[in-house]
């Protein structure tokens, strides 16, 4: 009778090793996104793998002791994974999947979309680097941000990413026009347009010559900004005539660059011209 | 079913203050936040740090309640862009395959480390740990206590910040 309790104790510690190994997962800790795998199973019988992560849910029917293939586009979605193998008991596991090594898609944002000529740092490009399953990019990688503006002249400057994310600040350009600012990486390509208006008047001219019925014109010469970029039509330039201590202004936009209009011709009349805070000349009607 | 799950309600934090903890009263993750002094490129305001984590905690609850009850249209307050679409995705998959998991987080330490020039994306990791369990037809197949490092970029929208990325990262 003591002779039997050894016995049946190995008889029972096999089992155990039995169920264990039968249970036993191995999965690799990291499985690169959309790479094919396979893990062995150790046992006999049926049983049924999960793998389950925020971006992913598997279910499997495996056969133990059978190894347990993986096809490339089983899982492609990086993050934490759980793996449960449940048969006659059930084990766990956890591994990642990590991004796949090249470079897809570039998320890029160019901001702002529209600002004036000349501004320092004035325009930021950030971009997000995606593998083909639009899982972040993390390792370092070197980006070439390029901005071409409607003249062709070129600014170029690279930034490394830290985090998936590399960003760079540009000088908007001093002409005026569409300019195309473009992120490279490693042949991937995305591109914005920055549309660089003119800024401000820097100056304001205007002549005056007599109308009929008793009026005169008034007309400014083309209002450019300091760069030399004709202000945009629409922009509103303000005549304002002063006689006898009556004040009247006619406000009107810029047409092809030339703001004109007609006020009466009083004589000894004082006329200024002013676009937003930029003041032009002054005349003085009918006097010397 | 719903799963009670309390968000820390977070006071805007002195720069002065090197790290802040959360803690909550009952069941909800203790959260820990690292100074965003010098995150860059754009200045960190007192009101966006507040809402940019709180909306963050916000994100795991929907992904909890999304994946334990496999309803997609929980996401939709918490999750815009590719988070949502992938997480939309795995709540279908489950559906396929009758799987319902929690995702109960236990701590956040979370570090800003990027806030767009033009304030239109903020990037934070996240050192979490969290309980994952695993049902199928109400029985549980598994869970597992999990300690992961989550990678998010969030994005304003009309009235809070959206995860637009999650991933789990290797540490």
């Amino acid at each position: 009778m003591t002779g039997r309790i050894p016995l049946v104790l190995c008889a029972f510690v096999f089992a155990l090793a039995t169920v264990a190994a039968a249970q036993d997962l191995r999965f690799p800790a990291r499985v690169e996104a959309g790479t094919a795998f396979s893990i062995p199973t150790t046992g006999s019988g049926e049983a049924t793998l999960y793998v389950v992560g925020p971006g992913d849910a598997i279910a499997r029917k495996v056969h133990l002791g059978e190894e347990i293939e993986f096809e490339a586009d089983d899982l492609h979605n990086a993050g934490h994974y759980l793996a449960i193998l449940t048969g006659s008991s059930s084990v766990s596991t956890q591994f990642d999947v990590v991004p796949s090594r090249q470079p897809a898609s570039l998320s890029f944002l160019a901001k702002p979309s529209r600002l004036a000529v000349n501004r320092p740092d004035g325009i930021s490009g950030v971009t997000y680097i995606f593998d083909i399953f639009g899982n972040l990019l993390l390792k370092p990688e070197d980006v070439s941000f390029q901005l071409s503006d409607a003249t062709g002249g070129t600014q170029l400057r690279n930034a490394s990413s830290h985090e998936g994310v590399a960003w760079v600040q540009m000088n908007s350009a001093p002409k005026a026009g569409p300019a195309h600012f473009q992120a490279t990486l490693s042949g991937v390509h995305a591109t914005r347009i920055v549309e660089e208006v003119p800024g401000d008047p820097c100056s304001i001219h205007m002549t005056a010559r007599p109308a009929s019925s008793g009026r005169v014109l008034l007309q400014t010469d083309p209002v450019r900004d300091c760069n030399g970029n004709p202000v945009p039509d629409g922009t509103i330039v303000s005549f304002t005539e002063t006689h006898d201590g009556r004040v009247s202004t006619v406000d009107v936009p810029l047409k092809r660059s030339v703001a004109q209009t007609e006020l009466p011709a009083a004589s000894g009349a004082t006329i200024s011209v002013a676009a937003g805070v930029v003041l032009g000349n002054e005349i003085r009607w009918g006097g010397r | 079913m719903r799963i009670a799950h309390k968000i820390p309600v977070l006071a805007p934090i002195s720069g002065a203050i090197l790290a802040a903890v959360f803690l909550s009263a009952s069941t909800g993750p203790s959260v820990r936040v690292a100074p965003m002094d010098s995150v860059g490129p754009r200045e960190v305001e007192d009101q966006t740090r507040s809402s940019v984590i709180r909306d963050y905690l916000e994100g795991w609850k929907a992904m909890d309640e999304a994946l334990s009850q496999n309803r997609a249209d929980l996401l939709d307050s918490a999750f815009v862009g590719k988070a949502k679409d992938k997480l939309a995705a795995t709540v279908q998959e489950q559906q396929k395959i009758g799987l319902q998991t929690s995702y109960q987080a236990k701590s956040h330490d979370i570090k800003v480390v990027f806030y767009s020039p033009e304030g239109l994306s903020i990037q934070l990791l996240d050192d979490v740990e969290y309980d994952v369990d695993v049902r199928k037809a109400g029985q549980s197949l598994g869970s597992n206590h999990v300690r992961a490092r989550y990678v998010a970029v969030l994005s304003p929208t009309e009235t809070k910040w959206k995860v637009r990325i999650l991933q789990g990262v290797t540490q």
